[in-house]
């Protein structure tokens, strides 16, 4: 199996469904000629063409709903908003439009269509560049959010994300992009979108994180568990929207304690919801309560102090600990 | 150095029959008597329908709803002139077009007592999305479904959209004839420009002469119509497919129009207009002046007149009738379809949504 990294997956898995099918299609700022600022979409142009690879206009709200036009009259666009950050012009059109189609005529419209975003700071970029704000889409009843954490997730949700009936807000944590290699096969491979995954068993507590947050979570575990004699199951959750409940209820069950790891802001996210789901289903089997270890309620810093604030594998290793010996 | 002229612009109208009923010969278009009459009994329908959902909804049997009266041939035109591959992709206040689209009459009732089956059209063969309330937004799905109709290669298919004069101050709208434009994809915009976005003023919209030349700064066709004249909008619409087919890319129609009525049934147009002023509307209406029309062609009077009147109160009794005999709301309907497949955490709330309600209506039984 060749060794890829986050971009290069992406591209793979691309690549094979615009060969698969010939209804998909790319859209959006520098995604054509220039392969995507990231180069996730490089060398489509050339091989698919510049109708199934098109350089938009410059217009993030003109783009979605282009694209929902498109999966209206049949054809599977994929979206790229350049960086999340330009993606709220778009949001009217999600939430308007994309995500009540098929609800709104009962299955006689739908919107097939994926909107891809790299999000997530720690690459030293301007303002409006380092947010993760997963949140704000997985309110949205009726859309998708779904955020890969390695090369091979990347590539196996990306595919499945394409096939999906509904609209997918695809964030993909750019920290991550060229951060690591791992082996991804170049058989097809589709992860299902709506399933967390177990990346290690353990019965002392469970960690639940997601995207960028995996790797300094995984080094956090590495670490105490060297030190301690625990064993962390640690949750990697996928898809964020529609939340698996059922993974993280059942090892919170097993273990008792649960420490959830956000790169976003504390307040009112993801991780709020996951304890929620272990309120709501798991609370008398709890030992110590629910940590979290997030960002602050503040506006995103600039990189010059962004490291500061984005948990890292001492924070983690930390509420771990104080979960532990609550 | 002198200043190089680059380009020059000009921004035409189209009337083809006037207030009066008197018709421009070379530009009348060659419609049979049936389907004159077709054109006549649809804005009549419409108007008519109007006025009732107007009575039902005072009656507190409908919901709020933004009446067409006055406005028929602005959306009926294009209706007509559309192909049966073509997307009809409204805004909120093209009830004529809709009708003509095949849309059931009930529909517009369910959908504005507040139920999503209003939206539903499982048995029609046209390409008719549901009202877009979001102002302009629509004319970006539009362009998006002419780029698809061009790639995949179908004939004779083009998006046609609706929006108002106030949707025309939208980003949306814009962007969409810009990206149309790019891709010269087979799109027509029509903007009903019926002078008042509720209480602003087409004079606050924009300091622009015309709507009509918006289409310029696009590189698109634009066109400014009699949104009054059927006749009109009929043929500016087919010039405007014609068009889009030959790979001729998009156009902008500005439908000259007037709201006769108040925005939506909440609104009070007391408020920031007059009496006069609509009185003078009211004489540039489309419907009296293609009845005059149809008379001077011997193709109407007032015997068919009444026999029309009958039939399309019958057909509106029965329609309303039959909405309000319908008891099949499903009350869980919108668990059904928030995704194509079902997922255990919606369901989970379902069934927490149907006990709620068994505990609600057993509440209420006994409280009674």
């Amino acid at each position: 199996m060749p060794k890829l990294n986050m971009v290069q997956a992406i591209n793979l898995g691309l690549d094979q469904e615009m060969a698969n099918d010939e209804r998909v299609l790319l859209l959006g700022e520098d995604v054509g000629v220039d392969g995507g600022v990231f180069r996730v979409t490089d060398g489509l142009h050339a091989k698919y063409g510049e109708a199934r690879s098109i350089d938009t206009p410059l217009a993030e709200s003109g783009i979605l709903g282009t694209a929902i036009g498109m999966a209206l009259a049949g054809l599977r666009p994929v979206a790229e908003m350049q960086f999340s950050g330009f993606s709220y012009l778009m949001f009217a059109h999600l939430e308007g439009h994309a995500s009540r189609y098929r609800s709104r005529t009962q299955g006689q419209y739908t919107v097939p269509l994926v909107v891809r975003m790299p999000y997530g700071g720690a690459v030293r970029a301007l303002e409006h560049h380092s947010e993760s704000r997963e949140a704000s889409y997985a309110h949205l009843p009726g859309t998708k959010v779904v955020i890969p954490s390695s090369p091979r997730n990347a590539r196996a949700l990306i595919v499945a994300a394409i096939r999906d009936p509904d609209p997918v807000v695809f964030m993909e944590p750019k920290r991550s992009y060229r951060a690591f290699r791992e082996e991804v096969p170049e058989e097809e491979e589709v992860m299902e979108i709506g399933r967390s995954r177990i990346v290690q068993e353990g019965s002392d507590l469970t960690l639940v994180a997601w995207g960028a947050m995996m790797r300094p979570v995984l080094r956090a575990v590495e670490e105490l568990q060297e030190a301690r004699d625990v064993k962390i199951e640690v949750i990697d959750l996928l898809t964020i929207s529609p939340m698996d409940s059922n993974t993280i209820v059942e090892s919170v069950k097993k273990t008792g304690r649960c420490v959830v790891v956000q790169e976003a802001p504390k307040s009112l996210g993801v991780s709020s919801e996951v304890i929620a789901r272990i309120n709501d289903k798991a609370l008398l089997y709890l030992e110590a309560p629910v940590k979290r270890v997030t960002n602050y309620d503040v506006v995103t810093p600039y990189f010059g102090r962004e490291l500061d604030y984005i948990p890292n594998p001492a924070r983690i290793r930390r509420a771990i600990e104080e979960t532990l010996d609550f | 150095m002198p200043l190089k002229k680059l380009e020059q612009f000009s921004v035409s109208h189209l009337q083809i029959l006037d207030e009066e009923g008197n018709v421009d010969r070379d530009l009348e278009p060659d419609l049979t008597e049936e389907q004159l009459i077709q054109l006549y009994r649809t804005m009549n329908l419409a108007r008519e329908h109007d006025q009732r959902m107007l009575k039902l909804q005072r009656q507190g049997r409908i919901g709020t709803f933004g009446p067409c009266t006055g406005q028929e041939a602005c959306s009926l035109g294009p209706a007509f002139a559309m192909s049966q591959s073509d997307w009809f992709v409204g805004a909120f206040r093209e009830l004529a077009g809709r009708l003509a689209m095949g849309e059931p009459l009930e529909n517009s009732l369910v959908f504005h007592n507040g139920f999503e089956e209003g939206n539903a059209n499982p048995d029609s063969k046209r390409n008719l999305l549901p009202i877009s309330i979001i102002v302009a937004s629509q004319c970006l799905h539009a362009a998006g479904i002419g780029y698809a109709l061009k790639y995949q290669g179908k004939k004779n298919a083009a998006a046609v959209t609706f929006l108002g004069d106030g949707g025309s101050s939208q980003g949306d709208f814009y962007e969409a004839m810009n990206f149309a434009g790019v891709w010269q994809a087979p799109v027509v915009f029509i903007v009903q420009n019926n002078q008042w976005a509720i209480s602003v003023p087409r004079s606050k919209q924009t300091h622009a002469a015309t709507i009509a030349q918006k289409a310029i700064a696009a590189g698109i066709h634009g066109i400014q119509v009699d949104g009054n004249d059927i006749l009109a909008m009929v043929v500016a619409t087919r010039d405007a497919l014609d068009r889009a087919y030959a790979g001729e890319g998009p156009t902008l129609i500005e439908a000259m129009t007037y709201r006769l009525m108040m925005h939506t049934t909440a609104d009070d147009p007391r408020k920031y207009r007059s009496e006069e002023e609509e009185q003078e509307a009211w004489k540039r209406e489309p419907i009296a002046r293609f009845r005059t029309y149809l008379e001077k062609k011997g193709m109407w009077d007032a015997s068919r007149q009444e026999a029309m009147e009958k039939e399309i109160k019958e057909t509106i009794d029965t329609a309303v009738r039959s909405f309000e005999e319908r008891t099949d709301f499903k009350p869980d309907l919108c668990f059904d379809h928030v995704f194509g497949t079902r997922h255990e955490e919606i369901e989970e709330q379902r069934a927490q949504f149907l006990a709620d309600r068994r505990l609600d209506a057993a509440k209420e039984a006994s409280d009674a």
